[in-house]
């Protein structure tokens, strides 16, 4: 059993996380927060860097990588917030022509959703031929940088679970961000004469994000391996906890400034609520979880 | 990332469930918690079984009297052992996973020879004497004095918590021999044999019902200066050498049985007809991605600690957390499940539902780890 990243692996991610870090920074969020929209420059250049034939065999123009590679980029586009349906293109890439470079945008229906329909170049959905576009409701998003659409007529597109997974790594990334930023902040921020982060009330609340993401990490890497229906699907429950209960503890512990729109703490919430209404939604893992021990 | 099993280990692991299938069905049955000499002698006798068949002290170094084995092969054999039903460590706790350890890496060529082989053995069972009345979590401020008197030290105070302290040969004993130092300072390690004049041992009896650990006191007990592992007041460090191991493996053969409870909890359900509610099947479906992800958790920090070559260390503390809750909620469900026969002391799982709330208490509370996980890993300020 090695179950450690391999020197590849922390090679790929620090990678990526490197890609990122100069293409997507901070600022490059606020300005995306500030100008919706999907930058096809970034896309095309994801496409490049692999994105999205990063599991296509080399012959067919791939990377030639495997789910474990995908989940580590897929963390580390949610511990950065990217913006797009990056996982329905990764879906589509070698499927749908332009989607493994970056060329074409494609988003799926999934449930009553779809994620960024106007800037998709593919809506793909179950039932054939998909329902007409102007039967798709905008909604207000509550994330700024998700549109939504209701689309109540097409029928849902088969939830894939490697979809599920690279979700639940996008959950990972966000949890693993949320307990950075939050011991950052208790680390500098001072009341009362110290700095927050020596209080208890505020240690127990990043040692519990630490331990909830920690956790989520075993369970989604585990299932990156063995690409289990079950284990994908504990990936799913505990990675959910994990960005939902850690990105609303650091906005706790981000006080009144947690609150404000300047503070990235509410995108990387309202990104987690996005994501967690995804691929069949959290009854259904619950319950397939449950029938496996009657089995 | 790769969660197979190499073939040593498959070997390893094919050998271990191969020997399992012959030796279990001949132990003896398990004596009842209350029966302390009973659970001595079954416990070392599987101790005994283990050793004669080549898997005493697996994990230790070989130089130590051990097999020197990789944490995988040590978390195959945990895996396996609680699968196939086997006895727990029970008795031999202290010896196999602290006492002895600590032996191993601080003491000297005679002390090892002297107290490792009847560890291994299942000759001497060890307990130990951290704990105190006035300390409890915060270790450091134990009161236990010991002066210097000629070749011994002559011990006063009182321990508490003593697990398998009634049946004890040895006491791993941490005692204050400089009182004017810091309070980390001045700490000495001393191996205290139990029949000592001046050591009484009281049992306490648990909320559970059952004498579980013991009072210790001391009264003018003479430990020889020989019976001193590591340097005089260094023994905080020495203790530190160890106590990760406590909180790193000591729970992996537990989680495997979790996940044994929870099915059976949830076949019982089915047969009551309590499954039919969707409220509880989500929880036991939730309960289940908890222990998986646990299990998952497990493999991942031994899978770290051997590839860095380290114990898992802190890691242990984000696990403990964990693992500590989620049993806990374990046997809530499992009180959910039985209605009101979780009043019946006589069911099962009753008695492990009152057991379980001892986890976020022993072998440091929740509110020590999380500090320890706050300051420690994520490197917060100590609090003033």
């Amino acid at each position: 059993m090695r179950f450690h990243l391999s020197e590849d692996q922390r090679a790929l991610r620090a990678g990526v996380r490197e890609l990122l870090a100069r293409r997507f920074n901070a600022e490059a969020l606020r300005a995306a927060v500030e100008r919706p929209g999907l930058d096809r420059a970034l896309w095309r250049e994801l496409g490049e860097a692999g994105f999205f034939a990063l599991r296509l065999p080399e012959a067919d123009g791939g990377v030639g990588l495997g789910l474990p590679e995908a989940v580590l980029v897929f963390e580390e586009a949610g511990r950065v917030l990217l913006p797009g349906p990056l996982i329905a293109t990764h879906l589509a890439a070698g499927t749908v022509p332009g989607a493994a470079a970056g060329e074409a945008v494609v988003a799926d229906v999934d449930g009553g959703l779809v994620e960024w329909l106007a800037e998709a170049d593919v809506v793909r959905g179950g039932g054939t031929p998909l329902p007409r576009p102007e039967e798709a409701v905008p909604l207000r998003s509550v994330d700024p940088l998700t549109p939504l659409h209701r689309w109540t007529g097409a029928e849902t597109w088969p939830c894939d679970p490697v979809g599920v997974l690279l979700t639940a790594a996008e959950q990972l990334g966000t949890a693993t961000r949320a307990c950075e930023l939050a011991v950052q902040h208790a680390r500098t921020r001072e009341q009362f004469g110290q700095p927050i982060g020596a209080f208890q009330a505020i240690k127990h609340l990043c040692a519990d994000m630490l331990v909830r993401a920690e956790t989520a990490r075993a369970a989604v890497y585990a299932a990156a391996v063995t690409a289990d229906a079950l284990d994908i699907a504990a990936a799913r429950l505990l990675a959910d906890e994990a960005a939902l209960r850690s990105t609303r503890d650091c906005l706790q512990v981000h006080g009144g400034m947690g609150f404000t729109w300047e503070s990235e703490v509410h995108l990387h919430l309202k990104r987690a609520w996005v994501r967690a209404e995804r691929g069949g939604g959290v009854t259904e893992s619950e319950e397939c979880l449950a029938a496996e021990l009657v089995d | 990332m790769d969660l197979t099993d190499t073939p040593e280990e498959q070997e390893f692991r094919a050998r271990l469930r191969e020997w399992l299938a012959i030796v279990l069905p001949t132990l003896p049955p398990k004596p009842s918690p209350d029966d302390w000499p009973g659970r001595r002698a079954h416990d070392l006798g599987w101790q005994r079984m283990l050793y004669d068949a080549g898997y005493a002290g697996l994990h230790w170094p070989a130089d130590a009297g051990g097999r020197g084995a990789t944490p995988t092969q040590h978390l195959i054999f945990l895996e396996e052992t609680e699968r196939a039903g086997a006895p727990y460590v029970g008795a031999g706790f202290v010896g196999l996973l602290h006492a002895g350890p600590t032996i191993a890496a601080e003491g000297t060529a005679g002390q090892r020879a002297r107290w490792l082989p009847p560890i291994l053995r299942g000759e001497e069972v060890w307990c130990q004497g951290f704990s105190e009345p006035d300390a409890g979590s915060d270790l450091a401020a134990l009161r236990t004095r010991a002066r210097r008197d000629g070749d011994d030290y002559v011990v006063n105070g009182s321990k508490i918590w003593t697990s398998h302290a009634e049946v004890a040969d040895w006491c791993e004993l941490l005692v204050r021999t400089d009182p004017a130092a810091t309070k980390h300072r001045g700490i000495t390690w001393l191996a205290l044999p139990m029949d000592t004049p001046g050591v009484t041992v009281r049992p306490l009896r648990t909320l559970a019902g059952s004498a579980e650990f013991a009072e210790v006191f001391l009264d003018e007990v003479r430990v020889p200066v020989a019976n001193r592992v590591g340097d005089e007041n260094d023994g905080w460090r020495v203790t530190m050498v160890t106590l990760a191991f406590e909180r790193g493996t000591a729970f992996v053969g537990e989680v495997v049985a979790c996940r044994r409870v929870l099915g059976e909890l949830a076949r019982e359900a089915r047969r009551t007809g309590r499954w039919d509610d969707p409220v509880l099947r989500r929880r036991l479906g939730r309960l289940n991605a908890e222990f998986r992800a646990l299990w998952r958790l497990t493999q991942w920090n031994v899978s770290e600690a051997q590839a860095s070559g380290r114990v898992p260390g802190v890691g242990g503390s984000v696990f403990k957390l964990r693992y500590s809750h989620a049993r806990q909620e374990l046997y809530d469900a499992a009180a959910d499940v039985l209605g009101d026969a979780a009043l019946d002391l006589d069911r099962p799982w009753v008695l492990d539902r009152l057991s379980s709330l001892s986890y976020t208490i022993a072998a440091g509370t929740s509110q020590i780890q999380h500090n320890i996980v706050a300051e420690r890993i994520l490197g917060l300020p100590k609090g003033r």
